[in-house]
């Protein structure tokens, strides 16, 4: 199980980095962390002519709080996200859906950007990113583009990136003080693609009030999705968890694949959904709670 | 431009620091890591399972870092500092890890362990007081058909305690 024979770049700038991409287009790969093109070469499944290496540009590996948002470089690893004292405080979400993301081994290498680039449907930081309202900056040699991240996966392993455009940073809204936030999953075994995940985000204007909710369910559509949840805002939280997961499941369009029939992801996403509401309205009233 | 370049099937020396010796070796562009460090430098305690970065089998330190070795390539590598199970411990000596493997039992045929105990090395410097759950997390990033696990999580535990002793 080896690569095909490719040609090896590594350059140590963006602007290098973008000029190459502009010179190969859609014959190279961008490599980063490897974690998921790393087995698609050796299996074979990409067959590049040239490798872009951009592990080593030193300026796509930040973390900065700019305005309103949290800014991560596409080449942050996942574990020194994991690790880093701004995003759990400012994105929540994202620290939650983390620990998830393959395992101890694969974090240390793998990249936020990566897998925001790979789109595999189950991925768990493609679905935060969804979640939060992010946003991804593409950058090619010709200029800048910055998509939400709604409209940034358009299916299973799609993106709209173009060729010669690489992923340069993700932008996380900083979440507010009293919101609360989960993120639940069902995977064969831990570290495992999820069959179904799902994400929530609550704040309560009152005890009884909800003002902000957002629901997203990954692995369960061909991209993460986050429900259309108006018409529950300004009800009251008590039975939200239950109806909004009848909701959710009513929502979704599930795949039926090897892994799962399209049945069981609706099942799943009623129970992920019933989870992430009732445990992110706990925290929700606990911060609520603290900062009163 | 600063840009390195290395044409495919080109041949190419590579040099880095391996279990804290300067080494050399000959490489190409498609040539994985785990490969080099095998073929070009002996370095045997690297063992290739699944080449897709499922099994963990192939895990060494870069940089302190436990990582794959099958999901990057060689070039990648230059100048790195890596260190493999053949450097945990000076040589014919076992570290605390290994001396409470060696006692649970946790181990039997031994392909997954090279692997293990370099996650183990980076897992408990950077969580030294582990609880099982954590452990247990951290060994999803491998597999072993032997031992089922218990042996190896009471092993990780233990020499977590004794290093916690002895610092």
């Amino acid at each position: 199980m080896k690569p095909v024979a490719f040609d090896y770049y590594r350059p140590q700038t963006l602007s290098e980095a973008l000029e190459l991409l502009a010179d190969k287009g859609d014959e190279a790969v961008i490599l980063a962390g490897g974690m998921t093109l790393g087995p698609m070469l050796n299996l074979r499944i990409v067959r590049p002519r040239a490798v872009i290496d951009i592990s080593r540009i030193e300026a796509l590996q930040t973390i900065s709080v700019t305005g309103s948002v949290v800014v991560t470089g596409a080449g942050l690893t996942q574990s020194e996200a994991l690790s880093s004292e701004i995003i759990a405080r400012e994105v929540p979400l994202l620290a939650m859906a983390l620990p998830w993301v393959g395992h101890f081994q694969t974090r240390n290498r793998g990249t936020l950007g990566g897998s925001v680039a790979h789109a595999d449907p189950s991925a768990e930081i493609p679905l935060a990113l969804v979640a939060c309202g992010g946003t991804v900056v593409l950058q090619s040699r010709w200029g800048q583009r910055r998509i939400g991240a709604r409209q940034f996966f358009v299916g299973a392993l799609v993106t709209q990136r173009r060729p010669d455009e690489m992923i340069m940073a993700l932008e996380w809204p900083r979440s507010a003080p009293d919101a609360g936030h989960a993120f639940s999953e069902i995977a064969q075994r831990h570290g495992d693609f999820a069959i179904a995940a799902a994400a929530c985000t609550v704040r309560l204007a009152k005890p009884h009030r909800v003002e902000q909710l957002v629901v997203g369910i990954g692995g369960v559509e061909d991209r993460p999705v986050a429900i259309d949840v108006s018409s529950f805002l300004g009800q009251a939280p008590g039975e939200m968890a239950a109806k909004l997961s009848e909701y959710a499941a009513a929502s979704v369009s599930p795949m039926d694949d090897r892994s799962a029939s399209a049945a069981y992801r609706t099942a799943l996403t009623k129970v992920l959904v019933e989870r992430a509401v009732n445990s992110a309205l706990s925290i929700a009233r606990l911060q609520r709670g603290r900062l009163q | 431009m600063t840009i390195l370049h290395r044409a495919a099937g080109e041949r190419f020396t590579l040099e880095l620091i391996l279990n804290g010796q300067r080494r050399s070796g000959q490489a190409e562009p498609r040539m994985l890591l785990c490969d080099f460090l095998r073929h070009e430098l002996h370095a045997f305690a690297v063992h290739v399972g699944c080449e897709h970065g499922v099994c963990g089998a192939c895990t060494i330190l870069i940089e302190g870092r436990a990582v794959r070795s099958c999901t990057q390539y060689a070039a990648q590598a230059d100048g790195a500092d890596i260190v493999t199970a053949e450097g945990l411990a000076p040589p014919g000596t076992l570290n605390e890890v290994q001396r409470a493997f060696m006692k649970h039992h946790a181990l039997q045929c031994g392909f997954c362990t090279p692997g293990i105990l370099c996650s183990v090395a980076h897992f408990l410097r950077q969580t030294p007081e582990p609880d099982e759950r954590r452990v247990r997390e951290m060994l999803s990033g491998h597999i072993c058909r032997c031992t089922g696990y218990t042996s190896i999580v009471t092993a990780i535990l233990e020499a977590a305690a004794m290093m916690r002793k002895g610092s």
